[in-house]
């Protein structure tokens, strides 16, 4: 059983279905990351991977799709949540998957837990890999990477505003216009 | 794994600073005043879909280079967080069209990993050869393709005959040619018919020698060993670095397979060889590929038989509330038709939680990372896209190239772009 309680900046170790994440701290994940590459030998980023947690845990946000003035699937009794699920410290999550690729494979899971607007160091040095991962999930959620020298979007066009991928972004968020409203 | 072999094409590092996508025309190789900046893509023949590349040119010297992507971008993930979990099978699909089925085994791999559920011994044989079928059915795209854009025209259609049949095959399966939605979670949606195996045997038969046909035409062509050999190269470090994977990686001398390494499926019990070359050119890339394709002739061979030992048992899970039940069940147990109901209405549940898988696809580690809420539909479902991290490698692999050449180094690549914007 590997340990990773050198890792600067570690909040918490979870193992979960034969996957181990380090929760990290935001401020000192550069310094825990490249603890990782150099002394456990993580020299493949295979991910990076951000969500939102907005509505995480409330009512309509999962479960049958119907729900919208329906019937609450998540009453007792309905096939909906069999259980509250564990609050989340923050809003976003970003979770970049390291891979080591050597003769003694090994995976781990770097996570980070953001307010909105509140910034997180890139990991481009250690990693070049980083670059449009990082870019996505700040096209995607508006995640701020601080260092990242081209931080633009990259799936969504330049001038477009929001980031869809946000709970609160609505899912036909493209505003069309009929003809009759000329 | 055994040892890396260090491969060292060229000194030190190759990627550029500070932005590792982006090559910056250098003042002190180029005039300034000569460099013209041209716009390839995305709407060209070449790019393999909607890539755009800006490309900044001292006469025919590739001096600078942008990847732009996005152009097919549809909002999957989006979409997929407003679909319940056995719905959202349909899209993962749709992602890398090219390979479809290795999409679909990911998906329905990960949901199987948050569910903790067991798949019958049928479905993990079948799923592989239809994987590996798949695999080959990519390879060939891309080799006749590739081919194509360096003037070897007659490749493609040799090359698509061979996919008809793998298609045809996916039909026999699954009932379409593409994005069969063949798997199902829990195993498979139908059994195999019953004369699959006979029909992928004769195709196992004669693709090898297809293969054989094809380097026959590409490996004493004069052309092809000019246009492939040297071009496009990239160093096992940089490689790692830039998160290259499959063919990619193995090209640069790095001997890493998923399949091997960290084998899910039944891909320990099976007997393949990982090709592995060192030099870091296109030439190497396309000998990874062929190599691949008799490789994967191989495990097929070795599933069909493991099959045809297991006619007759289940191919899905016996796991009432995720797996439909027998549709003749539905006539006669009132219990079959709740689940029936309750499945295809609300859809099953999922334990909350979070996993990332990755699989060996035909472009290297295609990754999904699943976050469930305990409810019927994902949290957030993000793929980790080989295309998208291969393309990444662009601004490294042109440097100094002929503006020709750049075909063939971003076509190496073997970019899929839906798969890259999802």
């Amino acid at each position: 059983m590997t340990t990773y309680a050198d890792v600067p900046g570690l909040v918490e170790t979870r193992e979960a279905l034969g996957e181990t994440t380090l929760v990290v701290d935001p401020a000192r994940l550069g310094e825990a990351c490249t603890v990782l590459r150099d002394d456990h030998g993580f020299n493949f980023l295979s991910d990076i991977a951000a969500a939102d947690y907005l509505g995480w845990g409330e009512q309509d946000v999962a479960g049958y799709i119907g729900t919208a003035g329906g019937r609450d699937i998540h009453a007792p009794g309905s096939q909906g949540l069999a259980r509250v699920p564990d609050p989340k410290p923050k809003r976003f999550s970003v979770s970049y998957h390291l891979l080591r690729v050597s003769d003694d494979p090994a995976r781990v899971r770097v996570q980070v837990w953001l307010d909105e607007a509140e910034p997180v160091t890139s990991v481009i040095e250690i990693w070049p890999a980083a670059d449009w991962f990082e870019r996505e999930a700040f096209d995607m959620f508006g995640i701020q990477f601080e260092g990242h020298a081209n931080l633009v979007r990259i799936l969504m066009p330049e001038d477009w505003e929001g980031h869809p991928l946000r709970k609160d972004y609505p899912l036909g968020g493209e505003p069309v216009r009929f003809s009759d409203e000329d | 794994m055994s040892t890396l072999p260090s491969t060292r094409i060229y000194e030190g590092t190759r990627i550029p600073s500070p932005v590792p996508t982006i090559l910056e025309v250098d003042p002190e190789k180029h005039r300034l005043d000569d460099i013209l900046r041209v716009n390839f893509g995305p709407n060209h023949p070449s790019t393999h879909g909607v890539l755009r590349l800006v490309v900044d040119l001292d006469g025919e010297t590739v001096a600078g280079i942008r990847a732009v992507i996005g152009y097919l971008h549809t909002g999957f993930e989006k979409n997929m967080e407003h679909k319940t979990w056995w719905k959202c099978v349909t899209y993962a699909p749709r992602i890398d069209y090219v390979s479809f089925q290795a999409n679909e085994l990911l998906f329905t791999q990960a949901v199987e990993k948050l569910l903790e559920l067991e798949i019958p011994r049928r479905a993990v044989w079948a799923r592989m050869a239809l994987a590996e079928l798949n695999r080959i059915h990519s390879h060939l795209v891309w080799l006749g393709t590739s081919a194509l854009e360096l003037g070897a025209i007659s490749l493609f259609w040799y090359c698509f005959d061979d996919r008809d049949q793998i298609l045809d095959l996916f039909e026999m399966a699954g009932g379409t040619r593409m994005h069969t939605r063949y798997f199902q979670v829990g195993g498979l949606a139908e059994d195999l018919p019953a004369d699959f195996t006979k029909e992928a045997r004769k195709f196992c038969d004669s693709m090898p020698k297809s293969v054989d046909e094809y380097e026959a035409i590409l490996d004493r062509n004069a052309i092809w060993l000019e246009r492939t050999v040297g071009v496009g190269l990239l160093s096992a470090d940089d490689a790692l670095a830039l998160g290259q994977s499959g063919p990619m990686l193995r090209s640069t001398g790095v001997d890493w397979d998923i399949r091997r390494d960290e084998p899910y499926l039944a891909y320990d019990e099976v007997d393949f060889n990982v090709p592995v070359y060192g030099g870091g050119d296109v030439y190497d890339r396309y000998r990874v590929h062929m190599d691949e394709m008799r490789e994967s002739v191989r495990i097929v061979r070795q599933c069909l038989d493991r099959l045809d030992a297991m006619d007759g048992e289940p191919w899905i899970a016996d796991d009432r509330k995720v797996v439909l039940p027998p549709r003749h069940e539905l006539h006669t147990s009132m219990e079959s038709l709740i689940h029936h109901f309750k499945i295809v209405t609300e859809g099953f549940t999922v334990p909350e939680g979070e996993v990332y898988v990755a699989i060996e696809s035909p472009r290297g580690e295609s990754g999904c990372y699943l976050v469930s809420d305990g409810g019927a539909r994902p949290w957030r479902v993000k793929f980790r896209a080989p295309s998208f991290a291969a393309l990444q490698a662009t601004a490294t692999i042109v440097q100094g190239l002929l503006i020709a050449d750049l075909i063939a180094a971003g076509g190496s690549l073997d970019p899929v772009m839906g798969d890259a914007d999802r």
